[in-house]
């Protein structure tokens, strides 16, 4: 008899606590909208926050609740935007894809330091004490705060200046709103050619700290067809929709400081001739 | 319990025997949901939501139901079963009725349904005799001591993230080495005594 009281009392717990949460399940249940979860699914997963919102389960929500555009996911592109767009009965703009790009070239043995920094170990700190050990004021400051912030573990800093793996880099964007010399840029994924630098100074001050920096000289602005590589103040910058990858400014460019890739397989590759002339 | 008992009780249970650094209940939280000061809030604060009602639960639990039986020996097991219960019954109250509450510490409510420190609130409860006022205050301090460590470990986490520290020692021994040195510096307050 003795043994019976505490299992008749458990067993009475378990099942009044199991009664109670059945009839709660059915009495509290939130409808959800099942375009959600079918969203969600789609979506890639890996919640970067590249569409400003805090997840993909967040952002399926606002695509649903009609707040955000079916293409707001840059990660997944073309093929993510369709499937959404088909989720939720609406035809959708295609977009183009985008990759991250680190426009400076100035490594360590390129530029010159202004003071021997010694902080913690994060650019946006390093950022703070005078803009940065580097003696330019716009280059990379090299200390890979990009790096830890990207999702896809797309960025390694080598030689002092980050740079993005292409074929991990998804195109969220978390890099470039991380970056707090803003010298990373979004680009079309497939443009072959960038201008490896955002000094925003002079020709003469950008020469005496780095020695790759563009100097403003509008040798590749003369040079291009297209009218697709513009000097701005004195820093060139290309427009990519009229860029048609014909490689000129390349060789033109006294200081070697427009970039050159090639497509190769499901993505780009910086040419080993390329490496050898910065 | 007197106004000024249940006072220095509170005291006690934030400062004197924190949860965490001298009684050791909730490391995997203090561990594993530390990583930022905003998440670490948000844990704070539904084990501060739970413990307080759960507190009040097996007070009445075991004072009205084990104890006319001479259970004592259950209360263990009952308690797991209470809380479990609890804590799903919360989830689904506040997801219908006070969404805000939910986006902000859904997620965590799952991760409590097993946690020591409510287990240990409880049965602290029942040890030490507190009466239902007793109970309730007692798992709302000890949560808030519980709060306060995670929060402050943190922050102290988010800046050994930008300290360049060798290689060996990065990520989880720096970590445990923290912890250790705020448990430490929490031991001051071992020596404190009202009584």
């Amino acid at each position: 008899m003795q043994i019976l009281t505490p299992i008749l009392i458990l067993a009475g717990l378990g099942l009044v606590f199991g009664i109670v949460l059945a009839v709660a399940s059915k009495a509290f249940a939130v409808e959800v909208d099942e375009r959600v979860p079918a969203v969600t699914d789609v979506l890639p997963g890996a919640n970067c926050g590249g569409c400003g919102y805090s997840g993909c389960a967040a952002l399926a929500e606002a695509i649903v609740k009609g707040e955000a555009k079916p293409n707001a996911c840059t990660v997944g592109g073309n093929e993510v935007a369709e499937a959404i767009g088909k989720i939720m009965g609406i035809s959708v703009e295609k977009t183009v894809r985008k990759r991250a790009q680190v426009m400076c070239s100035g490594t360590c043995d390129l530029t010159t330091s202004k003071y021997i920094y010694e902080g913690a170990h994060d650019c946006i700190a390093a950022a703070k004490l005078g803009g940065g050990d580097k003696a330019c004021a716009n280059g990379c400051v090299g200390l890979g705060t990009c790096a830890d912030a990207c999702p896809f573990e797309a960025i390694t800093v080598e030689n002092g200046v980050a740079a993005v793996d292409y074929h991990k880099c998804r195109g969220c964007g978390v890099c470039v709103a991380t970056c707090p010399k803003h010298v990373i840029e979004l680009i079309p994924y497939d443009s072959a050619h960038w201008i490896g630098c955002k000094s925003a100074e002079k020709g003469a001050v950008t020469r005496k700290v780095c020695e790759v920096g563009c100097i403003g000289c509008r040798l590749c602005e003369k040079n291009c067809e297209y009218g697709a590589v513009k000097v701005e103040g004195s820093l060139a910058v290309i427009d990519y929709e009229k860029c048609v990858d014909c490689g000129v400014c390349v060789e033109k460019c006294p200081r070697h400081i427009i970039w050159s890739a090639k497509s190769q397989g499901d993505g780009l590759t910086i040419t080993c001739e390329v490496l050898k002339n910065k | 319990m007197s106004f000024t008992e249940v006072l220095l009780m509170m005291f006690g249970a934030i400062l004197v025997e924190n949860f965490i650094f001298s009684k050791f209940y909730g490391c995997c939280p203090f561990l594993g949901v530390s990583e930022k000061p905003g998440t670490a809030l948000g844990m704070g604060m539904a084990v501060t939501f739970v413990m307080t009602i759960s507190s009040a639960v097996t007070w009445a639990v075991y004072y009205l139901l084990l104890k006319p039986f001479g259970l004592e020996y259950l209360k263990t097991v009952a308690f797991i079963l209470v809380i479990a219960a609890l804590v799903q019954f919360i989830e689904m109250f506040l997801r219908k009725f006070v969404p805000a509450l939910y986006s902000a510490m859904g997620i965590f409510l799952p991760l409590i349904t097993t946690n020591c420190a409510v287990l240990g609130a409880a049965l602290v409860n029942i040890q030490n005799g507190y009466d239902f006022i007793g109970s309730v205050c007692y798992g709302f301090a000890a949560a808030i001591g519980f709060t306060l460590a995670i929060v402050i470990f943190a922050g102290l986490r988010s800046r050994i993230d930008y300290d360049a520290a060798p290689r060996a020692f990065r990520g989880f021994p720096l970590t445990l080495i923290a912890a250790g040195l705020l448990a430490m510096a929490f031991a001051g307050f071992s020596g404190v005594n009202f009584s």
